[in-house]
C-alpha cells in the first residue's frame, strides 16, 4: 500500500488500490453520508406547529451524538447565546460540506471501477484526483478520522493500550482501519504539497 | 488647486474611518487525532501562512493545548472558525484579552 502521490506530468494525485481497501473506503465514507443525514439539523424548538414547519433555519444546540458534537463544535466557550446562533447559521452549510466530500470519495472510487458488490478477486482501482477532488478526500478523511477515533475513545498517547489488545477484539480491528486511513491521509498531505 | 480629471473625489475624513472594537481571535485547540502534518496544511493553505509559520502554530497547539491562529474583527473570525471546522478542527473564537 503506498498511498498516494503527485504525478509531475499530469499535475494530478494518484493512488491504486485493492478492491478490499476501495471497498471499505467506500463504505466508510457512506456511513460518514448516513451519519451527517440521519440525526437531521432539529430545528429551533416552537410551541407553534406551524411555525415550527416553516422554520427553516439550523439547530442552535449541540447534536446529541458526540461524533456530530465533534464534527461541529461550539464555537463560543463562553456565550451560550453567541454559540447557538452561530451553530444556526453554520451547521447546516458544514453538514452539506462535509456529506459532498464523502460523495466525492464514494463516486470517484465508483467510476474509477469499484462495482456496486464486490465480487471479484484481484480487482485494482486506479484513482487520480484533480486538487480540488483531493481536498475533498483530504477533509473527508479527517471527518472519518475524527468519527472513528470518537466512538473508539482514542485518547492522546494511547498507542500502547491499543496495540496491547489482541487482534480478534473488534476495537482492535476498527483502530487498526483507524490507523491505516491515518496513513493514506499522511501520503495525502504529502502529495498536495508536492503539486504546489 | 487644479486638477487634470474633472472628477472630483472625496478626501476621506478622518472621523469616518471606523476605529476597530477590541480584536477578536480564533484560537485552534489540540486533539489527539488529527496529523500534524495535516493541521500545518490547513493554516499554509486556509491562512495563507508560510510553512515555517503554520509549523510553528501547530507545533503551539500540540505542545500548549491551543493557538490563537489569527486575529481581527468578530465576523473575520467567525469566518476563520466555520473554516477550521469545514477541515475538523477543533476550533472557537473568542475577545482577546
Amino acid at each position: 500500500m503506498g498511498g498516494f502521490s503527485y504525478h509531475r506530468r499530469s499535475k494530478q494525485i494518484i493512488a491504486t488500490f485493492t478492491g478490499f481497501e476501495a471497498d471499505l473506503l467506500r463504505s466508510l465514507a457512506s456511513q460518514l453520508v448516513e451519519l451527517l443525514r440521519n440525526e437531521a439539523a432539529a430545528p429551533r424548538e416552537s410551541e407553534d406547529p406551524l411555525e415550527a414547519m416553516f422554520d427553516f433555519s439550523g439547530p442552535t444546540t449541540e447534536p446529541e451524538d458526540p461524533v456530530l458534537a465533534r464534527l461541529f463544535p461550539t464555537a463560543y466557550r463562553e456565550d451560550a447565546e453567541a454559540a447557538a446562533e452561530f451553530r444556526r447559521f453554520t451547521e447546516g452549510g458544514l453538514r452539506d460540506g462535509k456529506a459532498a466530500s464523502a460523495a466525492t470519495i464514494i463516486d470517484t472510487l465508483e467510476e474509477a471501477g469499484l462495482p456496486p458488490e464486490l465480487t471479484e478477486d484481484g480487482l485494482m482501482i486506479d484513482v487520480e484526483l484533480d486538487h480540488d477532488e483531493a481536498e475533498s478526500w483530504l477533509r473527508s478523511f479527517t471527518d472519518i478520522r475524527l468519527a472513528l477515533a470518537t466512538r473508539l475513545g482514542v485518547e492522546e498517547g494511547d498507542e500502547d493500550y491499543w496495540d496491547s489488545l489482541p487482534e480478534e477484539e473488534q476495537s482492535a480491528q476498527v483502530y487498526g482501519i483507524y490507523q491505516w486511513v491515518g496513513i493514506l491521509q499522511e501520503t495525502l498531505v504529502d502529495a498536495l504539497w508536492g503539486g504546489q | 488647486m487644479s486638477a487634470p480629471s474633472p472628477v472630483e473625489l472625496d478626501e476621506p475624513e478622518i472621523a469616518d474611518v471606523v476605529v476597530p472594537a477590541t480584536p477578536w481571535v480564533t484560537i485552534v485547540w489540540n486533539d489527539p487525532v488529527n496529523l500534524m502534518s495535516y493541521v500545518t496544511y490547513v493554516f499554509q493553505k486556509y491562512f495563507g501562512y508560510s510553512k515555517k509559520k503554520s509549523e510553528k502554530l501547530m507545533m503551539e497547539v500540540h505542545n500548549d493545548g491551543k493557538s490563537a491562529v489569527s486575529a481581527g474583527s468578530r465576523e473575520e473570525m467567525e469566518r476563520d472558525v466555520q473554516a477550521m471546522h469545514e477541515y475538523g478542527l477543533w476550533a472557537t473564537l473568542e475577545k482577546q484579552e
